[in-house]
């Protein structure tokens, strides 16, 4: 097939938000805490992104200004769950849904403008070796720091007395609790950093992969990267692998169509979802798997001293 | 929405609960009807109230802002007469069935359903309230109290055809479909013609999105075809992600129900821009003078219901002028997009020579002409 390294390279880009949004969710799941917020978190940091990026014409201050959305409405979210022990699964769909219906408020003003940022990307140099110059060193370096940022929080989780904290948090609370740490404020402050990722995949969503903004526009991402969490059993890695391979069939299937292979579209429209459903029947075999990975207190609230 | 498989049983239900709160949004709350019992026609000093479904946001900047400009500039036009309502973000199944039924419940006279997936909720509902008059946008049933009405959008297609072939490098230009149904394969053959008529050599490669509004994925959809060598683009879907694609790589791209050019000035060769106002304007008049009977409206260039809109200024003068020709052809009707001979793209005469398609044949599109790579998709 040709084009081959164009569609590794439409893969890279295509599972990047994904990853970004994943990797965010897994750190709010490794202290415990379900953020279905994810979707309208990732639409107010794309509004918030796109307002940035227009009057400010710089990507990286727009994907600040998502991080600080993000951050600030999983704050939110964060105080209900932690210190009120409101239900953590009716909170975060409740965020979903009010998130959905703020950006498109504040984002009335900025349908149809336009961004003057973007330009080619790359790695001078490597850019231009044959093929795989255009299929993996013409990223824009979100894509590279994003393959960074899984690994570094790979090494953070399981190699610093950092990450074993965390993960005490999210195994279990009192014994934590116990230890002497203060178990609100760092499952606070994981839900932070973590609503502050997802906020800069939906920038980079509004601001680089598709630069516009309008209602809606995140289009179930959001969804599709808390399904990616459980599919990566809560591991960086997985998640990165997850994303790409979401991502590369999606592409798969429209590259397959441009070269007029006689594909069905329905049928690969499906083929995403169809194939992640594939891998969590797979993984859901070895129960082990899951059970050594998945962080025990997951969506159960925690009261010091109850 | 794209719902992926999630490990929350509740969350889909939770989920239509969240779509149904976000679609509750309306405009001018229309008050109390007083004689919900005696469902009179509308007397004289008493506005017509009118309620419109939207399939997607009004913030789309495609097809439901079209429609809602449409709305707007026709209920300023007839100056108080006429009170409208909507009710955007309506999902296509039984959810529009009881959007109708709320509209009607409010007392409103006149109702558009402006989607096509809206056609079963709008048939029943038109049968239970005989007194209601009813207009379904791009459908094909008919009652005593509902119509249908349409625009001739592929004239608007056949011209950024013309457009296309003469912008073209490649010869191969790219279409991102939204779902194989005769509305959008006659876009794509109406594009594909166009072109034709002024360059011989043109090919047109599709990619379906199974989508109408997914930015994201028809921005994939735009790359995955850009990656195979098309370099002019048209889009039946209805953001402006292709558009934005186009512009990132330096090719080519249309707008797509409305005027598009802002968001990709280089890129932009025209928008294929709809304008429902007159027929909004000429539908509210027909209820309040009680000629309103059923018949299916379709208006192209000519009644101004679709253009080519905002022609891009660096097109070569040579290629504006065969656009503007196309246009006036239409408007006299000396110029017919679809006149035989047409071949489809396995070589079989679909159309013979001399003779123009009537509406049943252009209701029945189910292939590619030739020039289209690939096989349409089976639909059912």
């Amino acid at each position: 097939m040709s084009g081959l390294d164009l569609l590794v390279a439409a893969t890279l880009s295509a599972g990047t938000p994904l990853a970004i949004a994943g990797l965010g969710l897994l750190v709010n799941e490794r202290v415990g805490v379900v953020n279905l917020g994810a979707e309208g978190i990732m639409l107010v940091a794309a509004v918030s992104g796109f307002a940035t990026a227009v009057a400010t014409h710089s990507e990286w201050l727009a994907f600040g200004a998502g991080a600080l959305a993000g951050g600030l409405l999983s704050l939110v979210l964060g105080w209900l769950v932690i210190w009120l022990n409101t239900n953590q699964y009716a909170t975060g769909l409740a965020v979903s849904i009010f998130g959905t219906g703020l950006s498109a408020f504040a984002g009335i003003p900025f349908v149809g403008r336009r961004l003057t940022t973007g330009g080619h990307h790359g790695i001078p140099w490597l850019r231009d070796l044959p093929f795989v110059g255009p299929a993996l060193f013409r990223q824009h370096p979100m894509v590279y720091l994003t393959i960074a940022l899984a690994a570094l929080l790979g090494f953070a989780l399981h190699r610093t007395r950092l990450g074993l904290v965390v993960r005490a948090v999210g195994e279990s609370p009192a014994s934590a609790h116990a230890l002497g740490y203060p178990v609100r404020r760092i499952r606070l402050a994981a839900v932070v950093a973590g609503g502050a990722l997802c906020g800069v995949a939906g920038a980079y969503l509004s601001v680089v992969y598709t630069p516009l903004w309008v209602e809606g526009m995140v289009s179930g991402r959001g969804w599709i990267a808390l399904a990616l969490t459980v599919f990566a059993t809560w591991r960086p890695a997985r998640i990165l692998l997850g994303a790409y391979l979401f991502g590369g069939v999606t592409m798969l299937q429209l590259h397959l169509q441009a070269s007029g292979v006689q594909v069905p579209p329905q049928f690969m429209a499906m083929l995403p979802y169809l194939s992640t459903v594939g891998v969590l029947v797979l993984i859901s075999r070895n129960p082990l798997w899951i059970r050594l990975n998945m962080p025990a207190s997951l969506g159960k609230p925690f009261t010091p001293g109850a | 929405m794209n719902l992926s498989p999630s490990k929350h049983a509740a969350l889909a239900a939770l989920l239509a609960a969240a779509t149904l709160a976000g679609c509750s949004k309306k405009e001018a709350p229309p008050a109390a009807e007083p004689h919900a019992a005696a469902p009179a026609p509308a007397k004289t000093g008493e506005p017509l109230k009118a309620g419109f479904i939207y399939v997607g946001p009004v913030g789309d900047a495609g097809w439901t802002f079209a429609h809602d400009k449409g709305r707007r500039e026709a209920e300023a036009k007839m100056g108080g007469k006429v009170v409208t309502t909507f009710v955007e973000k309506v999902p296509e199944g039984p959810d529009a069935e009881r959007v109708l039924r709320d509209l009607v419940a409010q007392g409103n006279k006149l109702i558009f359903a402006t989607s096509f997936g809206f056609m079963d909720a709008v048939t029943k509902v038109a049968k239970d309230n005989p007194d209601v008059k009813f207009e379904h946008a791009t459908g094909y049933r008919t009652a005593d109290n509902l119509r249908v009405y349409e625009a001739k959008f592929y004239e608007g297609a056949y011209l950024a055809g013309i457009l296309a072939g003469q912008m073209t490098k490649s010869n191969v230009l790219g279409f991102v479909g939204s779902f194989p149904i005769p509305e959008v394969l006659r876009n794509i053959n109406a594009f594909t013609l166009g072109a034709q008529s002024v360059n011989p050599k043109i090919t047109t490669k599709v990619v379906w999105v199974s989508a109408w509004f997914d930015p994201p994925r028809e921005t994939e959809a735009a790359q995955s075809l850009l990656d195979q060598g098309a370099d002019v683009l048209l889009q039946n879907t209805d953001s402006s992600a292709v558009l934005q694609a186009a512009e990132r790589a330096g090719k080519y791209a249309f707008g797509w129900d409305s005027d598009m050019s802002a968001v990709a000035p280089k890129a932009h060769l025209g928008s294929c821009a709809l304008d429902w106002s007159g027929y909004y304007v000429k539908s509210f008049n027909d209820v309040l003078n009680g000629t309103w009977k059923p018949e299916v409206t379709k208006w192209g260039v000519k009644e101004g219901a679709v253009d080519l809109v905002k022609v891009a200024s660096f097109a070569p003068a040579e290629a504006r002028k065969k656009v503007d020709a196309a246009r006036q052809g239409l408007k006299a009707g000396t110029l017919a997009v679809f006149t035989g001979p047409i071949v489809d793209n396995t070589g079989k005469e679909v159309l013979a020579k001399g003779v123009v398609a009537d509406d049943a044949w252009k209701g029945a599109v189910n292939f590619y002409v030739k020039g289209v790579e690939g096989k349409v998709p089976a639909g059912k």
